[in-house]
């Protein structure tokens, strides 16, 4: 993992002292609301439905257990003793104290923590695969690209005040994790013929009100030009980035008009300048990166014999869905679900927390990721550890076996905290999980992700759901638009809407119908998502309306 | 325009600002700034080491290329503090283009953006009219640590 060096530190401890003395002002009348509302956008912290709600940046998604156990800290001093993990890899805690925020933002500096851009018209928190590092797929590991590009977007003082928003993810295995192609700038890893290391550059991509698939910006760019390219992009996308309508203010909508080949053209121009300029990266800095990033092969050993996955029914579900392949021989990575049904979706108590922590510490090198899809991960585990690893996860209500599957929703906080919601989504995802509980029957019907947002603002990323759920309002009343045969990674599709919306209650049953079709129409082991794109919608919407109506 | 910070002191400003449709009257020993189409309309007649030139954030540096050596000053107007198109804008006239004469932002210039003014390349601040001054000097230290990526 990556360590703050003196300078990394200085700069959380210099916020912590500026933002603090902002919200002084604030409070003492001296800063106005909307001088204010930036700063503290930028500092993580947003006025909410109830209270307001810090969200505490985890770049790449990368804790350590001591990082972990200060949540947990915070979480029972300054919030009601939970925090909530969102689908961009960060920590909310939605019962903060305004005037407490800079105390708050004060712990987190001892832990190499902040809750910088996490929120704003800037470059926020960057995202990966949650498996970097020691996915067996992987080209070349993205995490000290990560952090490259973390430390450059950091107060970068050019990109403070950009039109909108502004989301860069970098994945560097076969199989895309990061759903690079729904950001605003996506990397993925690839190797040149004669061996160089780079990315494939996709720009414009992302969900929210007008959701598109990023488009190829370029095949090939040397590592060394990460930051000359990115800065590139970034100045065009500053100065040509309309700011007339916030709707119409992100990248995408400029490289809409612009054209793709207009757009690169001002993209060429600018990096024709800084291209193997002063920010042009050195191999000294990607050895001096990579060694932060070095293997964790030295996880215990196998302890023999006691790794057996027949041996209780329970436990091999387990392994089934939970644990995924490593690189290295007998180690593993695990999954923690925390979509235990009657738990809103990614949720943790600090008890919770604790125990991850010390888990971690145990069996996973003291590491743990946060994935998009709001589950934990530990992802250095010996494989003779999994079953003393699986009684410890199940003691803390953490083993529910059913990573990929149906009950493994992802949602947003909805109308229960978020002010900007249409709709509530957490009690649509417990209904949903309340109705099919059933293991036999979820484990039959296989891999399936099932996404729900309270608002078109998307972050329950509903339109890459292979079944998505959108809160909508109509009459000021809550219903609920259902689209189906989003996806993400390589064949990334966004979700079709299938008909007329619903209201909360019906929701189950529009579920249960469209896995009715599937199971009536799928061939042999042939997954949700594929049979959707065989047979098409239209005996999804036949099931559905035909007997709702 | 009477709290100037230049090059971090607080010093009395020797330019006058000239609106698009003002008709510029200088008093002795004063500079004039003028809006980037006036300037290029009337350059060839204008006394080159006192008169400046001012840019909107959609403004187009491209005009003043040939001429930024002999330049003395450039102002940016920020019209609402939020809008950030003026830092790219002196981060290409500094980095790109090489110009060395003050480089001054004007406008909804606020306490808590000079650090990363600063960072971007302007050197001198026409601060808006509430912000005071020597919270202003103190904002060039809220960091520290110097950014990567303007470095
Ligand atoms: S999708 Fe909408 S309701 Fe849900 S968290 Fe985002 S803004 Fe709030």
């Amino acid at each position: 993992m990556y360590r703050y060096n003196p300078t990394d530190q200085q700069l959380v401890d210099d916020r912590v002292a500026q933002f603090r003395d902002q919200m002084n002002r604030f409070l003492g009348g001296r800063l106005s609301e909307d001088e204010f509302r930036p700063l503290r956008l930028q500092n993580g912290l947003y006025v909410q439905r109830h209270a307001p709600m810090l969200r505490v940046a985890i770049p790449y998604g990368t804790l350590a257990s001591a990082q972990l156990r200060k949540l947990a800290d915070i979480a029972r001093r300054y919030d009601r003793g939970y925090g909530h993990f969102t689908t961009r890899c960060n920590i909310q805690f939605n019962w903060v104290r305004l005037e407490e925020v800079p105390d708050i933002l004060a712990e987190l500096a001892t832990v190499q923590m902040h809750a910088i851009q996490t929120s704003g018209n800037c470059i926020r928190n960057i995202t990966t695969d949650p498996f970097a590092g020691v996915a067996a797929d992987e080209l070349f590991d993205p995490r000290p690209y990560c952090e490259i590009v973390r430390q450059w977007s950091t107060l970068a003082p050019e990109f403070l005040f950009l039109p909108r928003k502004f989301k860069i993810a970098i994945s560097g295995g076969a199989e895309d994790r990061a759903a690079v192609r729904f950001h605003d700038i996506g990397a993925r890893a690839r190797m040149a013929a004669d061996g160089r290391l780079g990315f494939e550059i996709h720009v414009g991509g992302g969900l929210g009100r007008t959701p598109m698939v990023g488009r190829l910006l370029k095949d090939f760019l040397p590592r060394e030009e990460l930051l000359n390219y990115f800065e590139a992009i970034l100045r065009v996308y500053n100065r040509h980035g309309r700011r007339d309508n916030k709707y119409k203010a992100r990248i995408k909508i400029l490289v809409k008009d612009l054209t793709l080949e207009g757009f690169a053209r001002e993209v060429e121009d600018e990096w024709a300048w800084s291209r193997g300029g002063p920010a042009t990266l050195g191999d000294e800095t990607f050895r001096s990166m990579e060694a932060f990033f070095a293997r964790h092969d030295t996880a215990p050993a196998p302890a023999d014999g006691t790794y057996d996955p027949a041996q209780d029914p329970a436990f091999s579900r387990w392994v089934a869905r939970n644990v995924s392949p490593h690189r290295a021989a007998g180690q593993a990575i695990v999954t923690l679900s925390l979509k235990k049904t009657g738990v809103p979706p990614g949720d943790a108590t600090a008890e919770q927390m604790d125990g991850i922590a010390a888990l971690a510490e145990r069996y996973s090198a003291g590491e743990i990721r946060v994935s998009h899809e709001q589950n934990l991960v530990l992802p250095h585990v010996a494989r003779g550890d999994l079953p003393a690893l699986w009684q410890g996860a199940r003691a803390l209500g953490l083993a529910t076996p059913n990573i990929g599957l149906l009950t493994d929703l992802v949602c947003c906080p909805g109308g229960d905290f978020c002010s900007l919601a249409n709709a509530r989504s957490i009690p649509v995802a417990d209904a949903i999980q309340q109705r099919f509980d059933d293991l036999d029957y979820l484990f039959d019907l296989g891999p399936l992700e099932l996404n729900l947002s309270g608002c078109v603002n998307a972050c329950g990323h509903h339109h890459i759901g292979h079944i998505g759920i959108l809160g909508v309002d109509k009459n000021n009343e809550e219903w609920y638009q259902v689209t189906v045969g989003g996806r993400e990674g390589e064949r990334g599709a966004l979700g079709r809407v299938i008909g007329p919306a619903f209201a909360a209650e019906q929701i189950p049953d529009v579920i249960q119908r469209l896995l009715e079709a599937y199971l009536a129409a799928r061939h042999e082991g042939e997954p949700f998502i594929d049979a959707v794109e065989r047979i098409g919608l239209e005996p999804f919407k036949a099931r559905v309306y035909g007997g709702v109506a | 325009m009477s709290r100037l910070i230049c090059r971090g002191e607080l010093i009395e400003d020797r330019w006058r600002w000239v609106d698009a449709d003002e008709a510029p009257a200088p008093a002795a020993g004063e500079g004039l700034i003028l809006p980037l189409a006036r300037w290029c309309a009337q350059r060839p007649g204008l006394d080159a080491a006192r008169t400046g030139v001012w840019l909107g954030p959609d403004d187009d540096v491209a005009p003043l290329l040939p001429w930024l050596a002999t330049l003395p000053l450039i102002a940016i107007r920020f019209p609402v503090f939020t809008d950030g198109r003026g830092y790219s804008l002196a981060r290409l006239l500094r980095g790109r283009h090489g110009y060395a004469g003050e480089l001054r932002a004007v406008g909804d210039v606020l306490r808590d953006q000079l650090y990363f003014l600063q960072r971007c390349g302007f050197d001198s601040f026409a601060l808006r009219a509430d912000q005071p001054p020597e919270e202003a000097l103190a904002a060039f230290h809220d960091y520290s640590w110097a950014p990567l990526s303007a470095r």
